[in-house]
């Protein structure tokens, strides 16, 4: 499979990204680390004009605190974002999650904004942005915007990002001292898209948890309190509302099963590691 | 190299297994395919084409990536390393290579010289792996013949030699 003839723009900065995000408009696409892009473009199921290659602009790439929040530039790898070493203290979901997304190899490429951009439903980081109650940060030439994970992925593989604008960063809030958090998923194989995934977070008595790979983008539950009696009819609740579907991988009863069983299992994990 | 038009042919240079060469892209080409085609670098194994079985996987400054989802044009540049480049100027295989080659860890080979580029970044970054982290990076790739027990038995046993052979030296 190859990719149809595209005119290729390595941005040298976001001002000139963003110039010819604005100039070509749909025609043209992003492309950071590439590997959904690339995949789907080898497959012509994208055949974009132009491909804005970003990956090369060097204030993009970074890592930095914002507030309460981790702040990750577009250019940021997952790798590097894996190699953080303030990462376990910082955002103990993302060193968690991390190593489920893709494999070596594509991490060390693939990009934390690329992966939220794409917004698959099964995937990690759009699953962990959400949880987190994280923010996305869009620039185009006419200025900025902040959404919330909430109102940026509206669907699968869709979000609320205009065609000119570029996923300058995202914002993942980090951990809250005595909170415990937890991510765990069911592949067919390791590295493999996720059947289901689950991000949970507990403090004190409540817990959030959120769940990818079942419904068209990732949902979060919360609970002001969960006793233990009453989590399994919680996620039976919680399993039929996310109308899974059969599909090649997984049946919807299969799915929901997953959801009741990883859910159980990652509300257990989170509240053992609060403090 | 800022804009580059879709149907011409750029000159791309960069540092291959260690020389620098020259060669013509398109920016539709695929890294794989100019490795293969315009470089004639047939250890660049292709069989999916689209990240999924890690056949392809090169060094890009060092680190292991899917050669064929990268586009030839964006590592004008840059060092990329191949299995082509591990022995040495003599034809001698490295010990990475040897000891896949005592341990029988290819049967066909299509997947070998993508694993072998991924275990080289790897030992790099972690000279003395558990087996458990071992085996989790080799999930990037797809091999139908060993069963990777061989696989991970020639890498555990790099593994074992380079660390004798690092503290004899002390
Ligand atoms: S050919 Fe590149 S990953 Fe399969
Ligand atoms: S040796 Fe044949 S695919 Fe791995």
């Amino acid at each position: 499979m190859k990719p149809k003839a595209f005119d290729y723009l390595r941005a040298e900065s976001i001002d000139e990204a963003l110039a010819a995000l604005a100039e070509h408009g749909t025609r043209a696409l992003l492309l950071a680390g590439g590997q959904s892009l690339v995949a789907m473009v080898n497959f012509r199921l994208l055949e974009p004009a132009l491909l804005v290659d970003i990956s090369s602009i060097n204030s993009l790439r970074y890592i930095r605190m914002a507030g309460n929040s981790l702040e990750i530039g577009a250019a940021t790898t997952q790798a590097e974002l894996l190699a953080w070493p303030e990462l376990e203290s910082r955002q103990p979901l993302l060193a968690k999650a991390l190593p489920f997304l893709g494999h070596m190899q594509t991490r060390n490429r693939g990009t934390v904004c690329g992966s939220i951009a794409h917004a698959d439903p099964s995937s990690e980081l759009p699953l962990c942005l959400a949880t987190l109650g994280g923010e996305v940060i869009l620039r185009s030439i006419r200025g900025e915007r902040v959404l919330s994970a909430a109102d940026f992925q509206t669907g699968m593989l869709a979000t609320a990002r205009h065609q000119d604008e570029m996923i300058a960063a995202v914002r993942l809030p980090v951990a809250q001292p005595t909170a415990g958090y937890h991510f765990d998923e069911m592949a067919i194989r390791r590295g493999d898209f996720a059947v289901a995934s689950v991000a949970a977070v507990a403090s004190g008595e409540a817990v959030r948890l959120g769940i990818g790979g079942v419904a068209d983008r990732p949902m979060v539950y919360d609970w002001s309190e969960l006793e233990e009696n009453i989590i399994d009819p919680a996620l039976n609740a919680l399993a039929w509302d996310l109308h899974g579907q059969d599909d090649l991988h997984a049946s919807a009863r299969y799915r929901r099963e997953l959801v009741r069983r990883l859910g159980r299992r990652a509300i257990k994990e989170a509240r053992s590691c609060r403090s | 190299m800022p804009f580059l038009n879709k149907n011409t042919r750029h000159s791309i240079t960069l540092f291959l297994d260690g020389r620098k060469v020259t060669g013509l892209a398109e920016p539709r080409l695929l890294l794989s395919d100019f490795l293969r085609q315009e470089q004639f670098i047939n250890a660049v194994h292709v069989a999916c084409e689209h990240g999924v079985c890690g056949a392809c996987t090169v060094l890009l400054d060092g680190k292991a990536v899917r050669s064929c989802l990268i586009f030839a044009v964006q590592v004008a540049g840059r060092r990329i390393d191949t299995a082509a480049g591990l022995a040495d100027e003599n034809g001698e295989l490295n010990d990475l290579q040897r000891a896949f080659r005592r341990h029988h860890a290819l049967q066909c080979g299509y997947c070998t010289p993508g694993i072998l580029m991924s275990v080289t970044d790897f030992l790099a970054r972690n000279p003395q792996p558990t087996e458990g982290a071992l085996r989790e990076m080799l999930s990037g790739h797809l091999c139908r013949c060993t069963g990777y027990t061989g696989i991970v038995r020639a890498v555990l046993d790099v593994v074992a030699k380079r660390v004798s052979s690092r503290s004899s030296c002390t």
